[in-house]
């Protein structure tokens, strides 16, 4: 019991890997363009989860200020990685990424 | 039992079935759904951990203007009538899993092993998550990021807008190809 009632470090770093290993399960497993692009922000925000613990177990802001500019580079690639999923369902009329293969060697 | 300990077990458990949720939903909507639960929890987690800044972050980018993007593009593209989506070949399947699992086995080892000395609770009096600690550092230490972070989101919308444009010239000539 007392595992379970005293939280540490390690319990937050358990759960984001488990969060990681989940969304990379995701990404090798789906072939719907749109989910596996979910499951990598499902990835990217198990990395940010880590981040936060460190900044607050070593008591430092600079982490949260590493967590800002990912929610903001996260941003930028949803806008433009779901503008690249609709270009890719207008010519190709799926998202399925199996079908996809024309410049796969 | 602390306050910190409920919430950690509560909130990371379900966002634990969030994450599942998302990646073994048929239905992309349902799928989108379950990820933003994810994102209602992780934020959670973050006021656990005293990050404020971070977790209405959370709410606001993440839960509201990323997954809203998501959602309208499923809509978009009306994708309901595309559950029966051949899910890949199960030999493709079966590597993920396995993958998945040695990944998470390694992970797993890498805590076990790390034998971390940092068993330190979260710092309250430090006030590392609050606003005005964290606007300082923006505004100071990495303001040039800062700036360097605006021209992406610009560059970002602009190449969004190219991209999904509809190109007719274009077509007409790949048509002819």
């Amino acid at each position: 019991m007392e595992a379970l009632n005293n939280i540490s470090i390690e319990h937050y770093l358990t759960l984001s890997g488990l969060i990681f290993s989940i969304g990379a399960i995701g990404v090798l497993t789906r072939r719907n363009a749109i989910i596996i692009f979910m499951c990598i922000e499902l990835m990217l925000n198990a990395v940010n989860l880590s981040f936060v613990t460190f900044s607050a177990y070593m008591g430092d802001s600079n982490g949260q200020v590493f967590v800002f500019f990912i929610m903001a580079v996260a941003a930028a690639e949803a806008a433009v990685g779901l503008a690249i999923v609709l270009a890719l369902f207008r010519n190709q009329k799926t998202i399925n990424v199996d079908e996809v293969s024309m410049i796969k060697w | 039992m602390a306050l910190q300990t409920v919430f950690f077990w509560i909130l990371g458990v379900l966002a634990i079935a969030g994450a599942v949720g998302t990646i073994s939903a048929r239905n992309p909507v349902s799928s989108a759904m379950s990820l933003v639960f994810h994102f209602f929890m992780l934020a959670g987690l973050y006021l656990t951990l005293q990050a404020d800044f971070i977790a209405v972050l959370q709410v606001l980018v993440y839960a509201g203007a990323i997954m809203v993007l998501v959602i309208f593009v499923i809509m978009l593209l009306n994708l309901g009538n595309e559950e029966k989506l051949v899910e890949g070949s199960n030999m493709r399947k079966l590597a993920g899993y396995t993958l998945g699992t040695a990944l998470t086995i390694i992970l797993f080892l890498m805590l076990i092993l790390s034998n971390s000395d940092m068993q330190m609770l979260p710092s309250t009096a430090v006030g590392a998550g609050s606003v005005k600690e964290l606007g300082k550092l923006l505004i100071q230490d990495y303001l040039f990021q800062f700036e360097a972070i605006t021209l992406l989101l610009l560059v970002a919308v602009v190449g969004a807008l190219i991209l999904a444009r509809r190109k007719p010239s274009k077509d007409k000539l790949r048509s002819e190809y």
